[in-house]
């Protein structure tokens, strides 16, 4: 028996075009989980809004078993967050908006306050469809932190419920790590094997998260570990749209708000100015 | 180990660097003399800023070719800061000057000590060619009535222009000796400076064209003096005066005016230009060196900063990295910064010994020389070369050039950004792409882990607002890797951004890396990049212009036929890896043309347009090549005609080998390879009555290419004709040998 990953989903709901989309991708998600859902309505509860969204849920054929409606009043913001400690939830499903015209998405104010301060792991869906896409490269960060390990592990099972066929490793290497500036022939190779050690320490300590991780999860998988030296949390969503993966997987942000930080952008908000693919942000509880 | 063999490397080439740091000096001399006249400060000022400057930046600074001391770009400033702070008394002016030239050495310093060498990226290329175009136009409007012999006009750049005329004029009415000569040796010299390109003797090419100049005007007055019964007929006013006692009469900056607003601004101004114009020559001469080694800008820059500042205490004008010097330097075989210090102490053993000899100097010598270097500043072809590029960049440069002449540098390339800005936004019919996305980091390289390439990928948009970002990542790649460089996710890419990393692309060439651009061709076609306007590389657009064959071209074809081979009359800026061959270390290739192709490939027949130096010293050259793939590896080897003085450089490069047996093939040819017993052997009797009895061919081999030029000049059809017919032969020889 497979242990499982996410057992409770929560996805808010607005009676907006994208509705039946929702539906179909919560759904969806919800049944390769083997997870309850929950549908949080934040609003007024009338019959007529009842039986609109009673009669969309019929539709999708993959659905899970059990399946909770909510209708609660009041903040956003706040009910959202409160529902997720009540109900014990262990991801909770956003959808982003799209820039008009361009192929942009990013997250509306809500939506990021909601990611910034949710006690369980976010998934962040950029467009979600009535169809299946199957999912087939994740991307997952592997910098070095006390969270990655965990995030890892989380990504290989995610991987595995969803039958993601490739799963390549991130490694971003801030420029302040290395901090050699490249002035001429002789700083430039200095710096380039500087590099090259770096990497190499990198790949190692990644090489030891996933000897742990079980066989059986990491068979059928195509892992790549990439190292990049470059602004942390930018790169990894830059690289994420360039090779085009379907799904970024990232650990939840360490670091306290600061004043400063107000200003000068951490390593998650360059993902959620900017979504460059479906992004699942992973809390750690434990 | 490695310290002592790079030490005596160092003293071994020590005769060749002394040799071009001499001639470099017989450049220097006169353009030092001359830059220091057109700014109206004392002529030794620009010396003393020469030999300042070889001394310091040698010593302090991060490049190995260039060469420093008073530059071009300077001149406006100098003489509107002279004219202007000293309200009328030029010798106060200079004083003040000094004062600022000292204050922005020690900015310009301190731009190298925090590493803001990057800061001259952040302008947009079309409005810094407007600017340079402007100082041109400045320096041309001022030197041409001096040329003629009137230094008593005044005015603003475009009233000068202007009165042009009125000075041909004022010659005419005015008919003279005195004046007649003055005008004549102006006008000689003009003409020396622009037929001396044409000229391809050697011999005549070992003195630089300006020190011809000089040679000249001191030759004339020599003649007077010993020859004729006349005074020299020159006004003491159109000759140069030195102080009477070099060594002890140093000017001292004044102070005073250090919170004047006025006073600041020219210190800006002054730092601003000495930056962008060495940034500009450092890189440029970096393309230049055989040796390809990067230069390190933010050192030079506080080495210039440094000798700027020593400079200005003891009189002398701003120290900046001048490219028409550099490229002369290069040229002539020089290989480290011991040059640059060699070419400051002729310089001072020039004005200690021939002190006499420079006071003959006719200004109107001098002011040829500005002239013709003011023109190669804003000459048409430049403003031609940017209308091809783009509409949008004649109007940027357009801009920049005028509000430069009407208001100054400072005002000249803010307007030239704003409209760069402005004519941006205007063609993406967009501000928030670029609000949007100015601070937030744009660009993503990484080492792919599979292939061991490295990818740079731009998001959003790349222009001179952000190449920095850019640059500052292409700069970590090792030249000799493979790089490739992706716009896919970036919906708008200006023209400094593929100007700049066309750049690398050559570079990554010449070190044999690879550079790929991919991605702009998408932006055609994908409606999710509707406003990429510059999908395509400036360069391809420059070759569609000329769609009719000319006479040439047509004869090329017909010749095609009858021998069989395929002819492709277009230009194209693929090089064939010629870079590898010696006669292409110093030299830059831009594009060949009329190709003959042999069925099997194995040899190719081309026109090739390719620049020696740079800038003032700058030729353009076209001569038709022959590359030969013999599929089998030979021993390396150069083979040329031989000199009697214009192998002196190669000399120190490499060495003649002679046959004892074959005394006439040895005199008339000069030898040389790297492997001298394998070339030896290669030569033997058959090859070398061959050689005897054709043609002098250039013949160069490297690995199993052979490269064969006839003349420095495109070929007309017979003599192409022939020089196939040497090839066929010269190859069945070099084919037999292999087989016996």
């Amino acid at each position: 028996m497979k242990k499982r990953n996410f057992k409770t989903l929560l996805i808010g709901f607005a009676f907006s075009p994208n509705l039946k989309a929702n539906v179909f991708e919560a759904t969806r998600l919800a049944y390769y989980f083997n997870a309850k859902l929950f549908f949080l309505h934040v609003g007024e509860k009338t019959n007529a809004k009842e039986n609109t969204f009673l009669d969309i849920l019929k539709l999708p054929k993959e659905s899970p078993e059990k399946i909770e409606i909510l209708w609660e009043k009041g903040d956003p913001v706040n009910v959202i967050l409160s529902a997720c400690l009540k109900y014990k939830i262990d991801l909770l499903l956003l959808g982003a908006l799209k820039r008009e015209n361009v192929l942009k998405f990013y997250m509306g104010s809500i939506a990021r306050k909601i990611t910034r301060k949710a006690s369980c792991s976010v998934l962040l869906l950029i467009d979600p469809s009535i169809e299946r896409k199957p999912s087939q490269h994740a991307v997952v960060n592997a910098f070095e932190s006390t969270q990655t390990e965990p995030t890892i592990n989380a990504a290989f099972h995610f991987a595995s419920d969803l039958s993601i066929n490739k799963i390549t490793l991130v490694e971003e290497i801030n420029r302040s790590e290395h901090n050699l500036d490249v002035y001429d022939d002789k700083s430039l190779r200095l710096a380039t094997l500087k590099k090259e050690k770096i990497k190499r320490r990198e790949y190692s300590r990644v090489n030891q998260i996933l000897k742990k991780i079980p066989k059986s999860y990491k068979d059928n998988i195509k892992i790549i570990s990439q190292s990049i030296f470059g602004t942390r949390g930018y790169s990894i969503g830059h690289y994420a749209k360039l090779v085009r993966a379907d799904v970024l997987i990232m650990n939840a942000s360490e670091t306290k708000k600061t004043f400063l930080s107000k200003f000068f952008p951490k390593d998650l908000d360059y993902i959620l100015r900017e979504l460059p693919t479906n992004v699942l942000i992973i809390q750690n509880t434990n | 180990m490695k310290k002592e063999s790079a030490a005596k490397s160092f003293i071994y080439q020590i005769p060749q660097n002394l040799f071009s740091g001499f001639v470099v000096s017989l450049v220097a001399l006169p353009l030092g003399l001359g830059l220091a006249l057109a700014s109206n400060a004392p002529p030794i000022s620009g010396i003393i800023s020469a030999i300042i400057g070889g001394t310091v930046v040698a010593l302090l600074g991060g490049s190995q070719l260039t060469i420093t001391g008073p530059g071009n770009g300077l001149v406006v400033v100098l003489l509107s800061s002279i004219t202007i702070l000293g309200g009328g008394d030029l010798y106060q002016g200079y004083l003040y000057t000094l004062a600022a030239i000292v204050l922005s050495g020690v900015l310009m310093f301190l731009f190298g000590l925090f590493k803001l060498g990057a800061l001259g990226e952040f302008f947009p290329s079309s409005a810094l060619q407007g600017m340079l175009s402007a100082i041109g136009l400045g320096i041309l409007a001022k030197q041409f009535h001096v040329m003629l012999g009137f230094t008593d006009i005044n005015g603003s750049t475009l009233e000068l222009l202007i009165l042009i005329p009125g000075s041909f004029i004022a010659l005419f009415n005015s008919f003279t000796l005195e004046t007649i000569l003055a005008a004549s040796i102006g006008i000689v010299s003009l003409f020396i400076l622009f037929g001396y390109g044409k000229i391809r003797s050697r011999a005549l090419r070992l003195i630089p064209a300006p020190m011809w100049v000089v040679l000249l005007a001191i030759g004339l007055s020599y003649y007077f003096e010993l020859f004729s019964n006349l005074d020299y007929p020159i006004a003491s006013t159109l000759l140069i005066s030195l102080p009477e006692n070099l060594l002890s009469s140093f000017p001292f900056p004044d102070f005073n005016k250090i919170l004047d607003f006025q006073f600041l601004g020219i210190v800006l101004s002054l730092t601003l230009i000495s930056s962008i114009e060495s940034l500009l020559s450092i890189k440029a001469v970096d393309k230049l060196d055989p040796q390809k080694r990067r230069s390190n800008l933010n050192k030079d820059l506080r080495a210039l900063g440094l000798a700027s500042a020593i400079s200005g205490f003891f009189g002398g004008l701003n120290v900046v990295t001048v490219i028409a010097r550099s490229s002369v330097n290069v040229n002539n075989s020089a290989s480290n910064r011991s040059s640059n210090f060699f070419h400051a102490f002729f310089l001072l053993l020039f004005v200690i010994l021939f002190q006499n000899q420079i006071q003959k100097i006719a200004l109107p010598a001098l002011a040829a020389i500005l002239v013709y270097t003011g023109y190669k500043l804003s000459s048409p072809s430049n403003i031609l070369g940017i209308a091809r590029i783009g509409k949008e960049q004649l109007a940027i440069f357009m801009a920049t050039l005028i509000t430069t002449l009407l208001g100054g540098i400072i005002l000249g390339i803010t307007i030239g950004i704003i409209s760069a800005f402005l004519i941006h936004v205007l063609i993406n019919n967009s501000l928030l792409l670029f609000t949007r996305n100015i601070l937030k980091p744009n660009v993503l390289m990484y080492r792919e882990e599979e292939s061991g390439n490295y990818y740079v990928s731009v998001k959003n948009f790349c222009s001179f607002l952000n190449f920095y970002k850019l640059k500052k990542m292409l700069d970590e790649i090792p030249e000799n890797a493979h790089a490739i460089l992706d716009f896919s996710l970036c919906e708008f890419v200006d023209h400094t951004v593929m100007e700049g990393v066309n750049d690398y692309r050559r570079v990554f060439s010449r070190k044999g890396g690879l550079f790929e651009i991919i991605g702009l061709d998408i932006h055609l076609a994908d409606t999710e990049h509707p406003f990429a306007i510059r999908k395509v590389l400036p360069i391809k657009e420059f070759f569609a212009l000329n769609k009719n064959l000319t006479k040439r071209q047509l004869s090329l074809e017909k010749l095609s036929k009858v021998l069989n081979l395929s002819y492709n009359p277009e230009m194209s800026s693929e090089s064939k890896s010629l870079d590898h061959f010696i006669f292409f270390k110093t030299k830059l290739i831009n594009y060949q043309n009329n190709q003959l192709i042999s069925l099997e490939n194995n040899f190719s027949f081309f026109d090739l347009s390719y620049s020696e130096g740079a800038f003032i010293a700058k030729e353009d050259l076209k001569a038709s090549f022959l590359l030969i793939n013999l599929k089998e590896k030979i021993p390396s080897f150069m083979l040329d005609k031989e000199m009697f003085l214009g192998t002196i450089v190669e000399r120190f490069k490499y060495k003649d080998l002679d046959f004892k047996k074959h005394p006439v093939f040895s005199k008339r040819f000069y030898l040389s390879g790297s492997n001298e017993s394998e070339v030896r052997a290669l030569f033997d009797e058959k090859l070398i009555n061959f050689l005897i009895k054709n043609a002098d061919y250039y013949i160069e081999s490297k690995k199993s290419y052979l490269l064969i030029k006839r003349k420095d000049r495109l070929l007309s059809i017979e003599e192409i004709k022939k020089l196939l017919s040497f090839a066929t032969e010269l190859v069945l020889i070099l084919k037999n040998k292999k087989n016996e």
